[in-house]
């Protein structure tokens, strides 16, 4: 297809590269550097999307981030891209994208019947019209509303893409280059100030590209690339283009998405498609400029009717023409500008001015030009379904009220220009208290609460001069604060043509009988009518307005509607704009992939995974891990086609019998160092801790200061000073920060240090009967005997020339000890435990059959001190001191930890001996009372009891102590169960404790 | 994203620390007689103020120093920071 739409000798697209790519399945060309909506213009299509309430046809209506119109659906490398804006995307080879919202295509929309059925859908329809009968709207409503509404589809796989994060440190942002953008850029960056300056576009230099202006001796484009490649060359200037800063957060920091490969037809190597750049600014420039506001008037969202200032881009930047007859309908100068490309392009362009008798320099060149101009004139309504037409235009009276001369002409676009909106979003999101301006019409930043500064037509200055001189002031003032240079560079010279006063006039009456839709929100089908209808049932505050008719929701954010719909609110009330206010501008100021949000931190990688010195081995001989905290531990290792239940049960019984080990790596461990340490722990531990003697180690218990267990362990006496304590591995962590709470803020006058020592020790837990022989023969020259190694001794020892520490201390209730050499040993220590326990028929075992030796042992872990209880709770009341204070103690004197039926720890066996209890069943006296169902308590561990081969459980149960032996239910509604049980002592397995001392 | 000062490391990003809490809450000395009100109040009642705050954070990805900071709850501006030892005005 022939591009009838693009002009020949006009426009900054590539002509050398012609560009295929398809729009609903169609084939069509532009050239590089040309947008989706460029290329589809040029090629004389304007309609691309069906509205979201209405299904009305939609086209393009402005060339950028404000665009409400042209979200596609766009296809890249096999991924799926929902709601991308066809006015920013740039196209590339093999492009694919297709319209949204409408079925079976755009041009033949079904949903188009809800335009007719537009009495149904007034403001908040989805409030009161499909309310009855109730039980419909599960089942009919609110799919069909959910299949109705929407635009793109988001895929559902797994983005294969990747998204970085950057932090960056600078101290001058500035966001925008257009020329207040570069000017400031440029004086701060000549000042030595670090510098970076963002570009939401491809292209820098924003509205110098398409204005008649000078600035020196240079045209506006011609200055701009000059700074921007000046700026490049710079090495304290980091210049982005495609980067949107969509986000102002607390104490400058600001947030920018890079599109690094969105226009590219794939990622390439070593590059992310995104980057989030996280930025912590100085000081900040806002020169994010100002959007063009829409007249108001009926069919006034028909393709065809857009921005004037769009179509001068479209002409000026891709050398495209959106009309051969364009209609430029202004209450301001800037429609004259877009009618001077028109006419010098060869297209004659009628303008209706609504203003009455303007006169400045622009107008008099159009004239000069012979362009025809209609003074106090305005569209009445667009007509033409799915391109504009013609249009009915009018004379208006004076007072704006009445029109006349009505008559209907020919064009086939419309250009409409209502002044201009600065784009305060990110001043706004700094916190800065916004102020009303008469003179423009709009609210621009007051006061700064955070470091920045709003700068050119984004703080209301509409003329290049004021813009100029704004910018390189500030950015040699921001500058000069930071780098104390004084480098003031000249300001230049700026030729510009004056424009006058525009007209406050936004809103074209209803000419008698007709009841155009005149639409405010383009993307939300928002209409005057709707508005009306809000505020006539009662709705004041605009935040209100906003969320009852979605006024300025969804993609645009209301970049283009938002002050329209002040305006009209403030009329029918009566009220000046600024008492009605504006609404809350939040990040991001335009949308955001979740993809670049969340970076490289996606599955596994959202957290570190820590791996024990063993892992290699654990992984050769079949280990199934287990993520326990941020550590991956051997769950059990896999022989044949074995179950966890079985695996699990094979290494817990050899445990019992010959001899296991177990990778311990991940503890927690913590040194403990200085002459104040045991003064220290007996504060920290609710048992005494000053006579422990060197050599030996001794189990603890610590509180938090209200009393509940906060975790567990032993701590051994290494040397006078110097204590070594161990934690579990999920609370290491938090027992550090603890530790260094108390000593840094509540003890200072303690002389001890901490320091975590968890990732310096590979530890192997060696459990069994047959564990002193194998370490009689791991450790020939020490003596390892019960006289001079006894349950809770310690030694330094030599494993074939590794020093390694032995810890006779147990987990699993038998005799056993924990060996721990550096962790660069950790593998070595391993093999020849493994190698050597051979004939001692030495299995490895995992955290299952771990669990399930201290389970029937009755030992308590994290499933028992789960934050609730407290040392009587888990029968570990016969640690607690009454002879000296520590963290916690005058806590556990409160009225319910000391009820004589509080809650204890029990045992749990089912009467059948052969079902399994599940975890976190409840404990009932009646199975069959009436709901709620009193419970006695929880069930908070369970396992197949290799001892007694059956099931066992602990229990937390109220007055566990006296429960002993009494008949219950275990009810789980969860896996709907219901097992009769017998509470037993939780010591199933040798309750007096004489194998660990063996 | 706070921006906060560590008086042994320098300013640096909130992501580094960890809130700690009220730092004007003093525990009460050991083997010291308190009544339940007294202990109560040490151990769960915070004021919650709007405006000038002294806060502890902790910086567990630096120095894993604790340090208090004098903080705005309403508009996050930090007027001050503190180590741990350091007499707060």
């Amino acid at each position: 297809m022939s591009q009838d739409f693009r002009l020949d000798n006009i426009g900054m697209v590539n002509r050398n590269k012609k560009i295929s790519f398809t729009f609903n399945g169609k084939k069509y060309f532009g050239y590089e550097g040309d947008t989706i909506a460029s290329a589809l213009i040029a090629n004389g299509v304007h309609l691309v999307g069906r509205s979201f309430k209405y299904h009305r046809p939609r086209g393009f209506f402005g060339v950028g981030v404000d665009e409400p119109y042209a979200i596609l659906q766009l296809e890249r490398n096999n991924e799926r891209d929902p709601n991308i804006r066809a006015t920013e995307q740039e196209i590339f080879e093999g492009l694919e994208v297709k319209s949204v919202n409408c079925w079976p295509s755009v041009n033949f929309d079904i949903g188009a019947i809800n335009n007719f059925l537009k009495m149904f859908f007034p403001a908040g329809f989805y409030y009161k019209t499909f309310m009855w009968p109730p039980s419909f709207w599960y089942k009919i409503y609110e799919p069909f509303i959910r299949m109705a509404a929407g635009f793109g589809e988001a895929s559902i796989k797994h983005d294969k893409e990747r998204y970085e994060h950057k932090y960056e440190y600078c101290d001058l942002l500035i966001t925008g280059s257009g020329p207040s953008g570069l000017a400031s850029a440029y004086a701060a960056a000549k000042n030595g100030a670090r510098v970076i300056l963002a570009e939401d576009k491809p292209r820098y230099g924003g509205s110098l590209l398409t204005s008649d202006v000078n600035i020196g001796n240079q045209t506006g484009a011609e200055w701009s690339e000059k700074i921007i490649t000046e700026l490049k060359s710079m090495s304290n200037v980091i210049v982005k283009n495609r980067s949107q800063v969509f986000g102002y957060y607390d104490h400058n920091m600001l947030v920018m998405s890079e599109r690094i490969s969105d226009h590219l037809p794939k990622t390439q190597k070593y590059l992310p498609k995104q980057r989030l750049w996280y930025i912590r600014a100085k000081e900040v420039l806002i020169s994010s400029g100002s959007i063009e506001r829409p007249l108001v008037f009926g069919n006034n969202d028909t393709p065809g009717v857009m921005l004037s200032s769009a179509a001068k881009e479209y002409i000026k930047v891709y050398g495209v023409l959106v009309g051969k007859k364009p209609l430029i309908f202004t209450n301001n100068d800037s429609g004259y500008e877009t009618a001077i490309e028109f006419k010098k392009n060869g297209v004659n362009p009628l303008i209706l001015d609504t203003r009455k008798e303007p006169s400045s320099d622009i107008i008099t060149e159009a004239k000069n030009l012979g362009i025809e101009i209609k003074y106090s004139y305005v569209v009445v309504a667009a007509k033409g379904y799915k391109k504009v037409k013609s249009a009915d235009i009018a004379k208006i009276s004076d007072n704006k009220k009445d029109l006349s001369n009505i008559e209907n002409i020919e064009c086939d676009c419309i250009c409409v220009s209502g002044f201009w909106t600065p784009s305060i979003h990110l001043a706004s999101q700094s916190g800065n208290k916004s102020e009303f301006n008469e003179k423009i019409d709009a609210f621009i930043p007051k006061k700064s609460k955070q470091k920045e500064n709003t700068i050119g037509s984004a703080n209301g200055k509409f003329t290049l001069e004021e813009t100029i001189n704004e910018a390189f002031n500030k950015g040699y003032e921001v500058s000069n604060k930071i780098t104390e240079n004084n480098n003031k560079v000249s300001v230049p010279t700026v030729v510009e043509k004056k424009s006058t006063e525009h007209d406050k006039f936004w809103c074209v009456p209803l000419p008698k009988g007709k009841s155009y839709k005149r639409f405010l929100d383009f993307q939300n089908d928002v209409a005057v009518t709707d508005i009306e209808l809000a505020l006539r049932e009662g709705f004041r505050s605009i935040e209100h307005v906003k969320r009852y008719t979605t006024l300025g929701m969804a993609t645009d954010q209301g970049k283009t509607s938002n002050l329209n719909g002040l305006q009209l609110v403030s009329d029918i009330e009566n009220k000046v704009v600024p008492q009605v206010g504006h609404t809350t501008f939040r990040p991001p100021y335009t949308p955001v992939s979740i993809g670049a949000i969340v970076g490289r931190e996606v599955g596994k990688h959202s957290k570190p995974t820590r791996k024990s010195p063993m892992h290699e081995w654990h992984e050769k001989n079949n280990a199934v891990f287990v993520d326990a905290g941020v550590w991956l531990r051997p769950r059990y290792y896999k022989q044949g086609n074995e179950t966890l239940f079985e695996a699990s049960k094979r290494e817990a019984k050899n445990v019992r019998k010959n001899v296991g080990v177990c990778d311990v790596t991940t503890l927690g461990k913590i040194d403990v160092k200085g002459p104040d340490a045991a003064e220290f722990l007996n504060r920290v531990y609710t048992n005494a801790w000053l006579k422990l003697p060197v050599g030996k180690a001794r189990y603890g218990v610590m509180l938090r200061e209200d009393g509940i267990v906060m975790d567990d362990g032993t701590t051994t006496r290494i040397s006078d000073n110097h204590y070594h304590m161990t934690t579990t591995t999920a609370q290491a962590a938090n027992v550090l920060s603890h530790l260094e709470y108390y000593l840094q803020l509540v003890w200072p006058e303690l002389n001890v240090n901490v320091v975590s020592t968890t990732e310096q020790w590979a530890g192997a837990a060696i459990a069994g009967p047959n564990s002193r022989a194998l370490l009689m023969k791991l450790f020939p020259n020490t003596d390892v005997s019960n006289e001079a190694l006894p349950f809770m001794g310690y030694k330094e020892a030599d494993l074939f020339g590794i020093p390694a520490k032995i810890y006779r201390i147990s987990f699993s209730g038998e005799l056993a000890y924990e060996v721990n050499v550096e962790s660069d040993y950790g593998n070595f220590m391993w093999e020849k435990i493994i190698e050597v326990g051979k004939e001692f028929q030495i299995q490895a075992y995992g955290t299952e059959a771990l669990s399930t030796l201290r389970i029937e042992m009755g030992h308590v872990a994290g499933s028992e001190l789960d934050g609730r209880t407290i040392p009587h709770d888990a029968s570990l009341e016969g640690l607690v001191s009454k002879k000296k204070d520590f963290i916690g103690k005058r806590s556990l004197s409160r009225s319910a930890f000391i009820k004589p039926d509080r809650e204890k720890i029990v045992g749990v066996v089912p009467l059948d001996k052969t079902t399994s209890i599940p975890e976190g069943s409840y404990i009932v006296k009646d199975p069959k009372a009436k709901l709620p169902n009193p419970k006695l308590g929880h069930v908070s561990a369970s396992c197949w009891s290799v001892e007694y081969d059956n099931p066992f459980s602990l229990a937390i149960i109220k007055d566990g102590k006296n429960m002993i032996g009494q008949k219950l239910f275990a009810m789980s509604p969860l896996k709907n169960k219901t097992i009769p049980v017998e509470i037993v002592s939780s010591h199933y397995v040798d309750p007096e404790g004489k194998r660990v001392r063996a | 994203m706070l921006y906060i000062f560590c008086p042994h490391c320098g300013s640096r990003s909130q992501n580094e620390f960890a809130y700690g809490g009220d730092a004007t809450v003093k525990r009460p000395e050991l083997n010291k007689e308190i009544s339940d009100q007294e202990w109560n109040n040490f151990v769960y009642l915070r004021k919650s103020p709007r405006g000038k705050h002294l806060e502890l954070w902790h910086h567990i990805s630096g120095c894993r120093q604790w340090i208090k900071v004098e903080r705005d709850t309403s508009t996050h501006e930090i007027f001050k920071t503190y180590k741990a030892d350091e007499l707060t005005e």
